[in-house]
């Protein structure tokens, strides 16, 4: 498997991250190498095999729907890089247009 | 009453039972862990954070509590696990630096959360707290505990205690140097791919990987979460028993942990008995491979006959798809990664990049330069396993495989109890030596793997040294049988002499 530059900036946009020109190069370059070595899963026949997600059996945990106390206001906001003038609030740029 | 050695060099067990006879105060324990800490930092960068003031203020606590009990003789520290008394009281703990701490800087290695400190604890932090430890500093991992060697934390690389100019293997390396060059008494890591456990033998220290589900991870920094543990990084077998006793057990929290109740891990240990009898080991021949260090495999076979000395039945078994575990968990852990830090997005935490444009340019502006490399090359990595197209070829391939690398162990375990091998194919290697080539530095970790993908327990300890350099011995159990992986470590522990070794860090 091999990538090219294009893959490789196509993955960097679904995964929101900006690359540079020397590590979008770099990345097709080693991508393709794990991605390489990966392929040796092929030798196996996993056509009858279940996958594998979870190694426990815990299966939907439910818990009664009863509101307990969360984090304060402040405190969910103690960490934000940006909040309105009021700290009321998470602050980024528009997301809809006018 | 004489202490036989320096406080520093205490275990937790051992500073427990001197703190509750009165022998040594909690304050004189944290203060020489202070020094010792102040002594060696500018040679190993084991912590990012060192919660001087914050230790000295709670060890105070501790003493008067300590004082209280000796004078009623209703002393809280007698019993342990958690919720029966306060079995570390006056203790201080070294934790990895991607596990919360209210009101502590957490960064999880990562520039992404430079400044980020947690409104609350996790469990595990909780647990030890009840139990009567009290914070002493945070450990340098690898950024979100990817790699192998420490070198990939944003905050520079953290140099192993036995050579200088060598790695302390990772993620936990910042814990696993802590340990080995007594700057802590007991700590704590996670593991997810081998980040206790390699570290720990390239320190010549313990490090436990519990079963998956066994230790809540509620307020751990998620990096694979189907294969993410907390485990304890200790100086002997019995302080991971002990540390495990406390931390173990069902959190309403985080749902992958059972509900089955968390045993006393010590009550194994209290025998003063080392024979093995009876006790089937089994040697997986898929562990004694090309690319292994041939003084590696020396000190392990050195092991198993010692363990046959005990009385163990060494058995040969075969673990006929441990070469797969590498490409499938490279494929599983990034993927789960990949998710996990699409969080991190400069809006609720972490610094956010100033840049033009949309929230979107911010956002990919803020993840492009708060990652490093390795990050950003299993986020890519996990991405693209994931992606429409894709994801029936890499990701359910590698869950199928993950089926057999499981059944491999179950079969396994229908012959024998415990399972040993080497914890790394190497001792630790030069700083840089495996820095630009991803592949090679995935390599490290081959013999840790597994493990993870299978849910099964295992513990690296002391097994012997090629030029001075740490090799360890690793011991695996089926799932929620860690007594029986403690009681082969510990007989191993206590009829050789390589825990007791020091390195020399003078000059």
């Amino acid at each position: 498997m091999s990538l090219t530059r294009e893959q490789v900036a196509h993955i960097a946009e679904l995964a929101k991250l900006e690359l540079s020109d020397a590590e979008l190069e770099r990345l097709a370059r080693q991508l393709s190498d794990i991605l390489e070595y990966a392929e040796r899963l092929n030798q196996l026949d996993t056509a009858a095999i279940a996958p594998t997600a979870s190694v426990i059996p815990n299966q939907n945990v439910m818990r009664p729907d009863i509101v307990t106390p969360s984090l304060s206001r402040a405190q969910v906001l103690q960490n934000a890089p940006d909040t309105d003038a009021n700290h009321e609030f998470l602050r980024v740029r528009a997301i809809l247009e006018e | 009453m004489a202490i036989e050695t320096r406080l520093e060099q205490l275990t937790a067990h051992r500073a427990a039972e001197l703190l509750r006879q009165g022998a040594i105060s909690s304050v004189e324990l944290t203060h020489a862990v202070l020094e010792r800490i102040t002594q060696c930092e500018p040679k190993i960068h084991a912590y990012l954070t060192v919660t001087a003031e914050l230790a000295l203020e709670q060890a105070k606590r501790a003493d008067e509590q300590l004082a209280d009990a000796r004078k009623t003789g209703d002393h809280p520290s007698h019993t342990f696990g958690t919720g029966f008394g306060a079995p570390l009281l006056g203790v201080p703990m070294t934790i990895k630096d991607v596990i919360s701490t209210q009101g502590v800087t957490t960064t999880a290695g990562s520039r992404i959360l430079e400044n980020f400190v947690p409104v609350y604890d996790a469990t595990v932090i909780e647990k030890l707290k009840a139990a009567g430890a009290h914070l002493i500093g945070k450990t340098n991992p690898d950024e979100f505990a990817m790699g192998s060697s420490t070198e990939n934390s944003g905050y520079g690389v953290t140099h192993n205690p036995w050579d200088l100019e060598r790695v302390p293997g990772g993620s936990s390396g910042g814990s696993a140097a802590a340990m080995a060059a007594d700057e802590g008494v007991f700590s704590l890591g996670t593991d997810t791919g081998g980040s206790v456990r390699q570290p720990a033998s390239l320190t010549s220290t313990v490090g436990l990987r519990p079963s998956y589900g066994r230790v809540s991870r509620w307020g751990v920094i998620a990096f694979a979460s189907s294969l993410d543990q907390v485990g304890p990084m200790t100086k002997d077998v019995r302080d991971a028993a002990l540390i495990l006793s406390v931390i173990a057990g069902h959190d309403a929290r985080d749902s992958t942990t059972v509900n089955t109740p968390a045993p006393n891990y010590l009550m194994g240990l209290e025998t003063g008995d080392w024979r093995l009898d009876g006790m089937r080991v089994g040697v997986p021949r898929e562990y004694f491979v090309e690319g292994m260090a041939r003084e590696v495999e020396v000190t392990i076979r050195n092991a198993i006959a010692h363990l046959e000395s005990l009385g163990a039945e060494i058995h040969a078994v075969s673990l006929p798809h441990t070469e797969y575990a590498l490409p499938t968990y490279y494929l599983l852990a990034p993927a789960e990664a990949s998710a996990n830090l699409a969080r991190y997005d400069g809006v609720k935490y972490g610094p956010r990049a100033d840049v033009a444009g949309d929230v979107w340019d911010v956002i990919r502006a803020t993840r492009g330069r708060g990652f490093g490399p390795e990050v950003k090359r299993r986020i890519m990595l996990g991405t693209y396993a994931l992606s429409a197209g894709y994801y029936d070829a890499y990701y359910l391939k590698a869950q199928k495989v993950r089926t057999l690398i499981k059944r491999d162990f179950d079969q396994a375990f229908d012959q024998v109890d415990v399972l040993v091998s080497a914890a790394s194919p190497v001792p630790p290697f030069r700083i840089g030596e495996k820095a630009d080539d991803p592949l090679q530095m995935y390599l490290a970790d081959v013999f840790t793997l597994a493990q993870p993908l299978a849910g099964i327990p295992a513990i690296s300890l002391p097994a012997g040294f090629s030029d001075g350099l740490p090799i360890g011995l690793q011991i695996m159990a089926r799932a929620f049988e860690e007594e029986k992986m403690l009681h082969v470590a510990y007989a191993y522990e206590q009829t050789t002499e390589w825990h007791e070794r020091k390195p020399n860090l003078r000059g």
